[in-house]
């Protein structure tokens, strides 16, 4: 009952997915190679700069630090379907207005954790977002802008009620 | 980097997976959060022949008091024992060092079993354990038993558990009113493995400090209790008990910091944490 190869089912972006997949390969990796979204990046493959960040069953969590082999019967969201869906939009537009991006690298990871922040709700203090967005590395924004625009989505969110 | 190829099984059940530890001894390794696991086999670090998941064995997971002891199912994630209720009111020492491990990504996926018995001399946990005078119960070959925290970290990555054994359950006592506990760490970045770190716990007595544990995580091949500091502090010294870490630690010069500076940093660490020992519990 332990193989190399190992069959699995679940869901991606709410799109049910059947494959045959190698135990190693890592869950990052499959949904690039195997399923062509390359929203979610590959950065430093052990857990370190968070570029490889996606949401499995309502949790974020690192794509290179779980193996797809383990995705079966789970639920699995990346940065293309969130974006999709226009669940992020407001975050993604105070990006933009922000300059909270430059080469984009780190960005998909960082929208779906700041975005797991506040779901939360409530206005997080600037310390509780830099601790919650610790795990991402970000080499060009120096992350005030990030900071800044995590903040305002907080803040918008916070007053339209939701 | 990629893994070399292993082969992959998903436990059922606790006997199922002592049974394929048997089977496949020393080239089998158990998968729970794979926080650490994951990483060193994306770098080559290591290349068992067999990951056995044991994700699916939710009997392993969850936090409850009883018998005046906190129990943590191995599997608890860092996450849920950073917001359980129990964790925070019965075991706050654990609560105060949670938002220390990791990020929350990691916290979202990593478990307590898994860093317990992982043993990174730097992790907060195995400290944590340690300093309470907590319990491991461990599933082996020949059934189950419990070994307490003193006689559980061994060395560099190396504890109690032999190659069958699974790790089950962490037991510490649950606080009283008496309890004191002190925790401070200092890293680099937030939330990254610290340069040095401190867990303690104390029962106030009168004025003073008894039963004084203190535990190092950081300087040393595994955490490790400061017992002359320890003797110091519950004679009422805190100047001696700084001095006595000369005696207790002799901590690597690593890639993070020299000698002398984590024996530096160990003693700011003692003076912060006393502090927070000396405080009475709200």
């Amino acid at each position: 009952m332990s193989e190399r190869m190992v069959e699995i089912a679940l869901t991606v972006n709410g799109e049910p997915v059947s494959e045959r997949v190698d135990a190693r390969k890592t869950l990052v990796d499959f949904l690039r190679e195997d399923l062509s979204l390359t929203g979610s990046h590959v950065g430093c493959e052990h857990g370190v700069c968070g570029a490889c960040t996606v949401r499995v069953d309502g949790l974020v969590v690192r794509g290179c630090l779980m193996l797809v082999a383990q995705c079966d019967g789970a639920r699995v969201e990346t940065i293309e379907g969130v974006s999709d869906a226009g669940e992020i939009a407001d975050l993604q537009a105070a990006f933009t207005q922000r300059n909270a991006l430059q080469c984009g690298f780190c960005t998909p990871g960082m929208l779906l954790t700041a975005q797991e922040l506040l779901l939360r709700g409530g206005a997080p203090s600037r310390e509780v977002i830099r601790e919650h967005l610790s795990g991402n590395y970000c080499r060009c924004t120096g992350y005030h802008a990030i900071v800044d625009a995590v903040e305002s989505v907080a803040k918008a969110r916070a007053g339209d009620g939701q | 980097m990629k893994p070399a190829p292993f082969a992959y099984a998903k436990a059922r059940s606790l006997e199922e997976t002592v049974a394929l530890l048997g089977e496949h001894g020393d080239g089998a390794k158990l998968l729970a959060g794979g926080q650490s696991l994951i990483a060193t086999l994306n770098m080559r670090l290591s290349a068992p022949s067999l990951l056995i998941d044991i994700n699916g064995l939710r009997d392993l997971a969850g936090i409850s008091q009883r018998d005046g002891m906190v129990q943590i199912g191995a599997l608890t994630r860092h996450a849920e024992v950073e917001r359980s209720e129990v964790a925070a009111k019965h075991a706050p020492l654990i609560a105060q060092a949670m938002p220390h491990i990791g990020h929350p990504a990691i916290r979202n996926r990593g478990t307590f079993g898994g860093s317990v018995a992982f043993a990174d001399p730097a992790a907060e946990l195995p400290a944590c354990v340690l300093a309470l005078g907590g319990e491991l119960d461990i599933t082996g070959a020949k059934g189950k038993r419990s070994v307490k925290a003193d006689a559980f970290f061994k060395g560099l990555f190396e504890t109690a558990l032999g190659p069958q054994d699974v790790l089950t359950a962490i037991r510490v006592p649950a606080a009283t009113a008496h309890s004191r506990f002190g925790f401070a760490e200092l890293a680099r970045r937030h939330g990254d493995y610290a340069l040095v770190g401190l867990a303690a716990s104390a029962r106030a007595d009168g004025k003073g400090l008894a039963d004084v544990r203190l535990a190092y995580f950081g300087v040393d091949s595994t955490a490790l209790r400061a017992r002359k500091a320890e003797a110091a502090l519950a004679a009422g010294s805190l100047d001696k008990a700084v001095e006595a870490l000369d005696g207790d630690l002799d901590p690597p010069d690593d890639l993070q910091g020299s000698s002398k500076l984590k024996k530096h940093l160990a003693g700011v660490l003692l003076r912060r944490v006393a502090a927070q020992l000396s405080e009475a519990r709200s």
